[in-house]
């Protein structure tokens, strides 16, 4: 009985110290100089910059990788190609690189002495320090989520719904859209919900291939950083709450749809 | 062929396409670029001074990490499924924020309460510790997540039988319950291993980045791009990248045993 509580203590202490105290710390650092100054800087032009970049690299990385993951996940389980098991470990590489050499990989090919430097140049196209090179940078990162959370549901459904509605003269797409997505939706979801998480705070590959351009390619997450080494600590503060609270309503929603999917 | 598959040529083709330009060509590129000066330039930047005290931080740091992760995490599953108490649930779903989280509120988030201006009289900013601070809350979800689901579905008349034959509580968990977790143990370990050699975001702000003393492999990448030295950033990226794949690859053959061996 008491090994017990000891557990319960030694494990709730260590989050507390390690998770807990230093997010709910932050949360109080922000609004130490009350509501107003934490504000004040989170309407800044800067960062209202910041956090519209932000939406719209979401806004193109989630629906690419989703469209990229179902399909994926579709030609992953229910084909048999040569190359499958390939493809499938390299789908998990995004996971395993170092965001820095991500941002890296990118000014190779898109950079000014990359693969396809001069041929942008001439046609006049700015990939890195630029929209572009960090629209690819957050596909890179966010790109495995959608296949992982929906290859497991697609084999647990299997296909004899599938094939009933061919014997009922159903086409592929009619298939697709009535039977196959209605039963894979809330691995989709949550899939969604995992690539908007990580899009909305990738911080390494974005901040590589951005260029730190304030005002012009400065996401949130840079923002942080910019306002921390200009020693404005409110305004890092504030932005790193914004982004925080984002965290949370991710958590949330990852467990409302644990529950409703009953699955993970 | 199955019935909706009609497209999947299609579809496939598409996707393989996407997956080539988005991750592998670039990916190429840095391979490429690693060996642009030959063998020999390769070999001197990833030996150089900087980069092995890089390496050697990056290294031994990590090992730490996933071996306290390996502890803390079995005992934060084992306490998750075998206890009680009011506000489990919650406690369960903030296990997750360290991934919700993004790396550079993380690093700031550990720098406000254990850095200059902290208000308990700790402060390991611009240390070695506060690399293993950073992730060790980066990593936390890898081994809890991976140990929690095998510990919810193990038998737990296994546990009785030993209990029964005279096993202490610790014999009980060394003996019997150890042996189970392990495969899933390993693969915690591994993922969190990957992702800790690579961890950039948290670090950066709390550890200082000083040469030779707080600068992990990945600051050391990003100093070489800054300083437009490429084909460095290259070198060192793919020993980092291959260091990365050969844990992976040897955790996954190892699990993979064991899991065989047990079924």
């Amino acid at each position: 009985m008491r090994a017990k509580y000891g557990l319960r203590i030694v494990a709730l202490g260590y989050l507390a110290v390690l998770l807990a105290a230093p997010v709910g710390f932050i949360f109080y650092r922000t609004f130490e100089h009350g509501i107003g100054a934490a504000w004040d800087s989170i309407t800044t032009p800067e960062a209202q910059h910041a956090f519209w970049l932000t939406i719209e690299l979401v806004a193109i990385a989630v629906p690419l990788n989703t469209i990229f993951g179902v399909v994926m996940a579709l030609s992953l389980v229910r084909s048999k190609w040569r190359g499958r098991g390939l493809v499938n470990s390299l789908i998990d590489l995004p996971f395993a690189i170092s965001p820095v050499v991500v941002g890296l990989a990118l000014i190779l090919v898109y950079g000014r002495k990359g693969w396809f430097g001069q041929w942008l140049i001439d046609n006049g196209i700015q990939v890195i320090f630029s929209f572009p090179g960090m629209v690819l940078a957050t596909i890179f990162v966010s790109l495995p989520f959608v296949v992982r959370e929906v290859m497991p549901v697609l084999r647990e459904v299997g296909t004899d719904q599938e094939q009933a509605a061919a014997t009922l003269g159903a086409t592929g797409w009619q298939a697709f859209w009535r039977i196959t997505l209605p039963a894979i939706r809330w691995g989709v979801a949550y899939g969604v919900v995992l690539t908007t998480a990580r899009a909305l705070g990738e911080f390494g590959a974005v901040s590589v291939v951005s260029g730190h351009i304030r005002g012009q390619t400065e996401t949130l997450t840079l923002h942080v950083e910019d306002r921390f080494q200009s020693f404005d600590l409110t305004g890092a503060y504030t932005a790193s709450v914004v982004l925080a609270l984002l965290a949370l309503i991710t958590l949330l929603s990852m467990n409302l749809m644990k529950r409703r999917g009953d699955f993970a | 062929m199955p019935p909706f598959l009609g497209g999947a040529a299609l579809g496939r083709g598409v996707a393989m396409t996407y997956l080539s330009v988005i991750v592998l060509l670039p990916l190429a590129a840095v391979a490429v670029k690693s060996f642009d000066g030959g063998l020999g330039d390769f070999w001197d930047v990833v030996t150089g001074p900087q980069a092995i005290a890089a390496f050697k931080l990056t290294l031994i740091v990590s090992v730490i990490v996933v071996a306290i992760n390996a502890v803390t995490g079995t005992l934060i599953a084992w306490v998750l499924v075998r206890d009680d108490f009011r506000g489990k649930g919650a406690v369960n779903a903030i296990i997750d924020l360290p991934f919700a989280l993004p790396t550079i509120v993380a690093g700031l988030t550990l720098l406000a309460l254990y850095g200059p201006k902290h208000p308990i009289g700790i402060d390991v900013s611009y240390t070695r510790v506060a690399v293993g601070l950073a992730l060790l809350f980066v990593t936390l979800p890898f081994v809890v997540r991976a140990v929690q689901p095998v510990l919810m579905s193990l038998d737990r008349e296994m546990e009785e039988a030993a209990a029964s034959l005279g096993a202490t509580s610790l014999q009980t968990f060394r003996r019997v319950i150890l042996p189970n977790l392990m495969p899933a143990l390993l693969s915690g370990v591994a993922l969190a291993f990957a992702r800790a050699i690579g961890e950039f975001g948290s670090i950066v702000l709390i550890s200082g980045n000083i040469p030779f003393k707080t600068e992990v492999a990945s600051v050391f990448i990003s100093g070489r791009i800054e300083g437009d030295d490429l084909s460095g950033a290259s070198a060192v990226s793919v020993v980092l990248l291959v260091l990365t794949l050969l844990v992976l690859a040897v955790l996954s053959f190892v699990s993979r045993r064991r899991s065989r061996h047990e079924s």
